[in-house]
Parts: C-alpha cells; structure tokens; sequence
C-alpha cells in the first residue's frame, strides 16, 4: 500500500499576516509534482510549513500522512514519518562534519523509536553506503570530512541536498528550486540525481522555475499557485506552457487572485519606500 | 573524624617505587583543622619532611597571602572563606569519605558517561588511587632511560632538589597574586617534569600515569621544564565532573620551554558546581621555542584562570586554544595572556564560550608588548555562543603596548543558535536537544580536534549530556 501525504485546505500565517489561503493538494509514493507559480505566490511557504517550520503558523486545515493528522509534530517527528525537504537555502553548521551529521540522521530516520543517546548504525556499513551514494553523484569523497556546508559553492550545497535525499530515503521529497542559481552542468547532474533516486518508494514535489529538472522527472501533475492558492493542476504540459509563456494566461483566467497579488505587491512596495 | 588538633598518622604502603610512582612515605593520613596560619603551614611542611629552603618559601608566600587584599576584579568571591577550609587534607584510599556521600547527580554523570568504577571512585575523591602503573609502567621505563623525571612535585623536591629549586617560584613568583601566594603557601601534590635536551616525548604524558599520588588535589602545583630542542604534551584532568566537599581548587602551574622547544599543556577541568576554581598558570617561552595552551574550563561555581605566556626572546611563539562551559549558577571567567618581551615573537589567542541556562562566560585576555618587542604579531579569536536569553557573555580584552612596530588582531563574535539551524538539522530527524548538541559540538570542534582522542570523545558526550532535556 503507497502512503499518502494529504493537505486539506490548507491556511497558513506567518507573524499574523495570512499566506497560505486554502491549499489542497494529495502526493502519493512514486508519483512526481511539479509546483509552478510566480515569486511571492506561496510555493516555499507551502514546503516550510510541511516540513515544521516554526515560524509558519497553521490557522486552519489540515496535513496528514496516511490519515494521521501532523498538524502539531515537530520537524524531527514529521521527518521520522518520511518527510524530507531540500531547502532552497542550506544553512552553515560550522564544525560538525558531513558523515557525522549524515550518520546521526541516517539512524534516527531509519529508527524512528531511537532515543537520545542510543547506539548509532555501524560505521563500516554506513561508510560503505555514502560512498556508493557519493560515487553515483559524482562527489568528491573529501566532501564526507568537510563541515557541513561550510565554504560550499551554492552548487556544492544542492548536490548536499541530494545526497541526503539519497541517504534518508524518504516517503516524500520536496525539492524547493533545487535547481535556481545553478550552471547547467550542476543543473544536469541535480536532474540526474533526482531521476535515479526516484521510483514507487518516493512522491516528489518539485518546486522550480526552470524545465530542466522536470525534463529528467517528468510530472504526472503540474500545480500552480497563485495568491496562496493553487489555482489550476494539470499534467507536464502546463509545466511545459507555463515555461513558454509565463503566468500572464494564468492570471488572465483568475483575475480574483491576480488582483490579490497585485494588491499584495503593491503593500510591499510601500513598506519597502519607507527606507 | 574532625578534631580541633591535627591528627597524624602514618601509614605504610606498599612499596613500588621502580618507576617513580610513589614512595612508601608518602602514604598517609592526615586532616588539619580549618584555616589557615604559620602553625598549619608548618605542620604541612613537616608532614613532607622538607628541606628548610622550601619550608621558608612556603613561610614568606603565607606573609604574602596575608598582605595581599583580595581582588575586586573577575567574579564574585564573598562566598568565599579562607578560614572555612581545610588546607591539607590527603586520605590514602578509602578513608575519609563513602561512595554514599557522592552527590547523585555526580554518580548518575558517571554512569552515562560509561566511567569504570576504580576510576569514579577516584574522581568523586573516594578513593585517593587510581591504578594504572601496570598499563603505563613500561612508557615510565621507557622515559627514564631517556632522562626524562616524571613524577610528582613533592617527590621532585625530595629527589631533584637542585632542579626543583633553581626553578621553583621562577615563573610565577608567590607576590603574583593573592592566590599564587596561598598556593606557594599550602602546595601539595601536582607533577614535575623534566625532559631532557633533544628529547622529543612522542606520547601525550598524562596525570593519569602517576595518579597514585595524590595528584588533583586543592593546592597542587606542577613544574614543567623542556630543555632546548626537547617536546612534551602533558595532559591532565577530565572531562567527568571532579567531586570535591572542599570549595576552593587553587593551582599552580609553571612551565619552561627553552630555546628550540616545544611544549603543549592540556588541561579538561570539571568542578562540582560549589568550587572556587582560582588557577594561575604561566609559562615562559625562550629563543624560537613554542608554547601551547589548551585548556578546557567546565563545571565550578567560579573559574578565574588566565594562562600565561611570556614570549622571551625572538622566535618565541605562544598559543592559547580554549573552551569555557558556564552552565546553571557557573561563572566562567577565563581567557589567556600574553606577554611579548622580545622582538620577532608571535602569539594566538583562540578562545570559545557557551553559557547556558543562566550561565556567565567572560573572556578576559590580555596582549602585551614592552618597549623593544617590536616585529611581533598577535591575533586573538573569540566567539562566544549563547544558547537562553537567561545566559551571557562578556569580553575584556586588554592591550597594552609600547610601540608601534607590531601587529595586533582581535576579532570577537557572540552569536545564538540559529533558528534556521535547528529546523534543518530537526528537519533530518535529530531532536531538539540532539541539533542543539550537535549545533555546540561543532563550535567547539576547531578545540576539541587538538585534544587527545579519548578527551574528545568524551568531552563531546558530556556536551550531549548537558544539552539533553533543556533545551526549550
């Protein structure tokens, strides 16, 4: 039986201003989304808030994996139950080492009971394992001893982001423009990645700006937000158009939250002249 | 068994004295009444059957101790009576305390730190023994042949006393300071080292060698000379909370790295939270020789501690790497010196502090260049990580120099843990506590990869101890 990631109408705030206004979406394993939608319109809001993130406050609506509500887990706790998000921006962790982090999460999410404390996977059995997955992304093993992102170029840091999707093996992948601010070739070999490490054991939502990613893992559905909402799902030839043609097709067949938007921006843009 | 009068009683070891470990004398029982004045120094004196110049050393440094006021800089130290402690009180094993007096929160410590229990014993002061000659005891061959003297300082008089006393009170006299002053008064225990020139020791030589004297006590007082061309790492103290019923730890230390030498000094110390840590350690650096400092301050009620190193001649160089831990009711005032008394002589500072759960962390260092020091290069480093808005930190640097042909660097950070930090590693399966731990082990990791392997992986386990359950 594949698991299911549902969102049901889904509100989000963050500081009291609402950003999420009703997301709906299902992501079964082994199916791949892509997640399309102009700057602002809520896509890395949406990844946030699945994986935890405590300043995205839940007003309404519910997540649920398999019929259980994650609404009030903590990040550790929904990543122990197969969720996994590559962050658009890794963050620095000076000082602690690549395997060693590897490792202690490794173990934690393939032991979700694990307490603090308790034995970690045997060395020479994890050692193997990351070589094989460092090799197969064309990583330079010296990057297992260095700190964690420290000194990483930004292309250095997504095929992290790849590597541990690897080593974690989750239930459910978000991939948060995983391919933004890449050169092609970093762009081919995150694609690649990405395409061998999918299969019926992993659901993927793609968040991207760029087709190349989804040239590699092709969508069986394509969703577009617009204004904290997803306004239209459809399969990899909307990806496609919207690639070609931008959002103004969009906006035109949803003038309600085109308005939205522009309002939103407008607020910004006044917020922003008083400094 | 407090009495008014001291007790004295003398107790016959076992004799084993090949390698130096300790000699059947040495082993006694003994407990002054509290307080301190020239009959308890006597006595102490008399106790360890002292030549006359050491008895009148300890004399003239009890003048000093009584001149001296206390100082009104660092932390607070009203809680602190002199005439409330026991000054010398040394136990052979077993006799003056029970494992059931040992707090529990100590006991519980040991047990998830995996500490085997000869060893708890020792720490928690049960047991004044610590048995080791039998694993250790072919390296002590090996080093005397060598000549390298390696043993305690109370040995070192008796045995070495030319040595001893040529250098002696050199390095820090007892009018330094107020406690260097009631150290050279009371003094007990602590190593003495001699390597001889040219004799580079490859292993780290660790207290834990000899630690069948009394070693770790309250007053101790250890002498390192490295002669020219020779190298030593000496390690001593760990990472396990030290449990001590006396409040007050005053220690010193004095080293000597002669022309061409090199000499690393580590220490990891853990008082139980209701010590007075007052320490002063220095070490004098000659012609193209380096000084190592890496010292790592956890548990006490108050740290004040500052290694020294005064760069004598040119070439000289100096380095201080170190950790401070102030957790709950802990004051951790620690830092480094450094003094250039010659031109082309260069010294790093590298200094890392967390406070926790109200805990204060000060650096305090200071850089110092006399007048013809010139060409000289200083850099110091200090990042202070500050894990509960309950908890601070506080840096004091001092610079005094006298001219200007000479660089000096200081950068100073104090940073939170990111939020951003716990959710990505959170977001990999790690609880908060463990991100948490994990997020501090890898500030202190620049320091802890310089330690000894068995000191690392513990001082990183007691880390994740002391994060677990508290963080919120």
């Amino acid at each position: 039986m594949s698991s299911l990631l549902k969102i049901t109408d889904l509100h989000v705030a963050v500081d009291e201003k609402p950003i999420l206004k009703g997301v709906s979406l299902e992501l079964r394993q082994g199916e791949v989304h892509a997640l399309m939608g102009p700057n602002g319109s809520g896509k890395s809001t949406l990844a946030y808030t699945l994986v935890g993130h405590p300043k995205y406050e839940i007003t309404s609506g519910t997540i649920e994996i398999d019929g259980t509500n994650i609404n009030e887990l903590d990040p550790c706790e929904r990543a122990r139950l197969g969720l996994f998000l590559a962050f658009q921006y890794p963050v620095t962790i000076p000082g602690v080492k690549v395997a060693d982090f590897l490792r202690h999460a490794v173990t934690n999410i393939r032991n979700p009971e694990r307490k603090e404390g308790e034995g970690l996977i045997p060395m020479r059995e994890f050692r193997k394992e990351l070589k094989e997955r460092m090799e197969e992304l064309g990583m330079d093993l010296e990057f297992a001893r260095r700190y964690l992102n420290e000194g990483f170029s930004g292309g250095e840091k997504k095929r992290m982001e790849i590597l541990q999707l690897a080593m974690l093996q989750p239930k459910f992948a978000l991939l948060d423009e995983t391919d933004s601010g890449l050169d092609s070739d970093a762009v081919r070999v995150v694609s690649e990645g990405l395409k061998k490490l999918s299969g019926p054991q992993m659901g993927s939502l793609i968040i991207t700006h760029h087709e190349r990613l989804l040239e590699y893992n092709v969508p069986q559905f394509t969703h577009v937000m617009l204004a904290g909402k997803i306004v239209e799902t459809g399969n990899a030839e909307l990806a496609h158009e919207l690639h070609n043609h931008g959002y103004a097709a969009i906006r035109e067949r949803h003038p309600a939250e085109a308005a939205e938007e522009q309002e939103r921006q407008a607020k910004a843009q006044t917020a922003n002249a008083g400094f | 068994m407090s009495t008014d009068t001291p007790v004295l009683e003398a107790q016959i070891g076992g004799g084993d004295y090949q390698f130096g470990f300790h000699d059947p004398t040495d082993k006694y029982v003994f407990q002054s009444r509290k307080g301190i004045d020239r009959q308890i120094v006597q006595q102490i004196s008399e106790m360890k059957n002292e030549p006359a110049w050491m008895r009148e050393f300890r004399l003239e440094a009890l003048d000093i101790f009584f001149q001296k006021p206390m100082p009104t800089w660092g932390g607070d130290m009203s809680g602190l009576n002199f005439q409330d402690i026991y000054y010398y009180v040394k136990a052979s094993a077993g006799q003056e305390k029970s494992w059931d007096d040992v707090p529990e929160d100590i006991r519980k410590t040991y047990d998830r730190l995996g500490i085997p229990q000869a060893e708890k014993q020792y720490l928690a002061g049960v047991k004044a023994q610590y048995e080791s000659e039998v694993v250790y005891g072919s390296l002590q061959e090996d080093l005397a042949k060598q000549g390298v003297l390696f043993t305690d300082t109370d040995s070192a008089v008796r045995d070495h006393p030319d040595l001893v006393r040529e250098y002696f009170g050199t390095v820090i006299p007892s009018a330094d300071n107020k406690f260097a002053a009631l150290n050279s008064a009371v003094w007990s225990g602590g190593s003495f080292i001699y390597v001889p020139p040219g004799v580079k020791i490859e292993f780290p030589l660790q207290a834990y060698f000899r630690i069948n004297t009394q070693n770790m006590g309250q007053f101790e007082r250890t002498l390192i000379i490295v002669d020219e061309g020779a190298s030593v790492h000496y390690v001593e103290g760990c990472t396990a909370p030290t449990y001590s019923s006396d409040s007050l730890h005053s220690a010193v230390v004095e080293i000597l790295v002669k022309r061409g030498g090199r000499c690393r000094y580590t220490t990891i110390q853990n008082w139980s939270n209701n010590v007075y840590n007052l320490v002063t350690k220095r070490a004098k650096a000659y012609g193209d020789s380096l000084m190592e400092w890496v010292d790592g301050n956890l548990g006490s009620k108050l740290t004040m501690k500052y290694p020294a190193i005064y760069l004598m001649e040119p070439g000289a160089r100096g380095e201080t790497l170190s950790i401070a831990f102030a957790g709950k009711g802990q004051h951790q005032d620690a830092g480094a010196k450094m003094v250039h008394c010659a031109p082309h002589t260069s010294s790093r500072v590298i200094s890392k502090s967390i406070s926790k759960d109200g805990g204060r962390a000060s650096y305090r260092g200071l850089v110092k260049a006399t007048h013809d020091a010139h060409h000289c290069k200083s850099n110091v480093v200090c990042d202070a990580l500050i894990l509960d808005p309950h908890s601070r930190s506080d840096t004091y640097p001092y610079i005094e120099v006298n001219q200007d042909n000479l660089t000096i660097e200081h950068e100073a950070s104090v940073s939170k843990i990111a939020e951003e930090q716990l959710l990505y590693l959170m977001s990999r399966g790690m609880t908060e506590a463990e991100a948490s731990a994990m997020i501090v082990t890898g500030f202190i990791e620049p320091l802890v990869k310089e330690l000894p392997m068995e000191y690392a992986v513990e001082m990183n386990r007691l880390i994740e101890l002391q994060m677990e359950g508290s963080v919120g």
